[in-house]
């Protein structure tokens, strides 16, 4: 069925009786061409561009719990493309590109909302920073604009400027930046790919790859084995689970990351804001909350919780830079575990084996990347080689030297 | 996290920092046939485990010993605290 306001008015005067369930639950056939392990942003992105743009359908999608239960409902929802180093940026740029055109591409409403972000500068030394980031980004065919301190006091006058210890010299902004309804991205791609004949199979976990001689032919999963030539783990948070059934280790730590939302308010933010030096970032959802979050733990942990010194760190940065915050009601806060990959950057490659393809390591940043990951995902397992724009997301590139390392703090997962 | 500290007792993890998988004290030999296959595996690759993992924390906080804590990923729940160095001399090493 394909919505729209005329749908919404011939459903309303029939007495919405005609509304149907957005995707099938088939039962897992003994075989596909191909299997993507994991039901998140990520594996159904995969599954949608596959289908769509690769005509491919006979695949399944695996995956342990209910789709989107993981990272793609537990992020900030935040969408930019305000990277730097050459192997990073065209890739988030195409993403933001697919962003803007995702809705009518897919047709469901996603709620994505192009409300600018906004990264402070405290000193000269960094404005120069984001002044050459912000080169880069132009150059990618990305938006950037620099804001002087008293271009923000018009904008943003709530802001602490005369902060002590990080008083605000400017700002960089991507106006193009924003936020997005999560779930709804795993829904859209999920009703996509299914209407196309995609199989998405829930409460299905993998518990063991069938690999002979170097080549990976099938899984098996809690509903029985399933064969295909071509495994595709798509499980960022759980990349080192997965990975270890089939005697892989991987460049990657996996690590705790929380996030926070306060009770409704009035809007108060016009769009996203970060406050890197402090380690505060914040939004505001259309239902009022104030979204935010800061670093990670820091430790290695499977948990999807955290601990209060982040949490107290977190709020400190709060009130450093907005101190209205103060006045706010927390009322959640939830933890996601994410893949920390040792250069910061994901990985989108084949591995050893043959048939099993691996998409992960997207540390803190996963969501942004939805789109795109799951184009080039898509592009690597119909052509057997990385689209243009993830050729140096590469399992072997610390082997190479070719590390991608925005932060330059080397092979230290919790500093990224 | 409380980590006790075998010499200084309970102490929060927020005076810790964070290194990684205890592995880290094991450097290969730079003069093998294959260190740079060594170095490589030794730099980057990890085990990452859900459960168990013993991991190196150095207390710079405190005391700066480094401490190789055995904590489960799953429940954050420690069950050992060593001396880094006691660990090292019991693998062999002179320190």
């Amino acid at each position: 069925m394909r919505y729209s306001a005329l749908q919404i008015l011939k459903q309303g005067l029939t007495g919405n009786k005609g509304w149907k369930p957005v995707w099938r639950e088939p039962e897992p056939k003994p075989a596909y061409d191909i299997i993507i392990i994991g039901g998140g942003g990520h594996g159904l992105a995969t599954a949608y561009y596959l289908a769509r743009e690769f005509g491919m359908t006979n695949i399944a999608v695996l995956e342990k719990g209910w789709i989107g239960s993981g990272n793609v409902g537990r992020n900030t929802t935040i969408i930019r493309s305000n990277y730097m180093l050459p192997g990073n940026q065209p890739f988030y740029e195409q993403s933001l590109k697919l962003w803007e055109g995702l809705e009518q591409d897919f047709n469901y409403n996603a709620m994505i909302s192009q409300r600018s972000i906004l990264n402070l500068f405290h000193s000269d030394p960094q404005r120069d920073a984001f002044v050459r980031r912000a080169n880069a980004m132009i150059l990618s065919g990305a938006d950037a604009e620099l804001a002087t301190a008293d271009d923000l006091r018009r904008e943003l006058p709530f802001l602490d400027f005369d902060n002590a210890r990080f008083p605000i010299k400017g700002g960089l902004f991507q106006r193009r930046g924003g936020t997005v309804r999560h779930d709804a991205v795993a829904w859209g791609f999920a009703r996509g790919a299914d209407m196309r004949g995609v199989d998405i199979i829930q409460n299905c976990e993998v518990t063991g790859f069938e690999i002979n001689n170097g080549v990976c032919s099938g899984v098996k999963t809690t509903r029985g084995p399933i064969r295909a030539s071509k495994i595709a783990v798509c499980v960022a948070g759980s990349s080192g689970r997965v990975m270890a059934q089939a005697g892989m280790r991987l460049p990657i730590e996996t690590h705790v990351l929380q996030a926070f939302v306060t009770e409704g308010l009035k809007p108060v933010l016009p769009g996203v804001i970060t406050f890197g030096a402090g380690h505060f970032y914040v939004s505001q959802s259309d239902k009022g909350g104030l979204v935010f979050g800061g670093d990670i733990d820091g430790y290695n942990s499977y948990a999807q919780r955290g601990n209060l010194p982040v949490v107290e760190d977190v709020a400190e940065g709060g009130m450093a830079i907005m101190p209205m915050i103060g006045r706010a009601r927390l009322l959640r806060s939830w933890g996601g575990v994410m893949d920390m990959s040792m250069d910061g950057s994901p990985f989108i490659d084949k591995t050893d084996i043959d048939g099993l393809y691996f998409n992960g390591g997207w540390c803190y940043g996963g969501f942004k990347a939805t789109p795109a990951s799951g184009f080039c995902y898509a592009h690597l397992l119909a052509h057997d080689r990385p689209h243009p724009n993830a050729t140096e997301f590469r399992l072997d590139r610390f082997k190479r030297g070719h590390i991608i390392d925005e932060k330059g703090v080397g092979a230290q997962p919790n500093l990224h | 996290m409380i980590i006790n500290h075998p010499l200084l007792g309970p102490r929060d993890a927020s005076e810790f920092v964070y290194l990684g998988d205890a592995s880290l004290i094991n450097r290969p030999d730079p003069d093998a046939q294959n260190a740079a296959e060594l170095f490589h595996t030794y730099s980057y690759e990890r085990a990452n485990p859900a459960g168990e993992h013993r991991e190196l924390w150095y207390h710079e906080q405190g005391d700066r010993s480094w401490l190789v804590v055995t904590r489960n990923t799953l429940t954050h729940a420690i069950t050992e605290v060593e001396m880094a160095r006691d660990v090292a001399l019991k693998q062999g090493r002179d320190r």
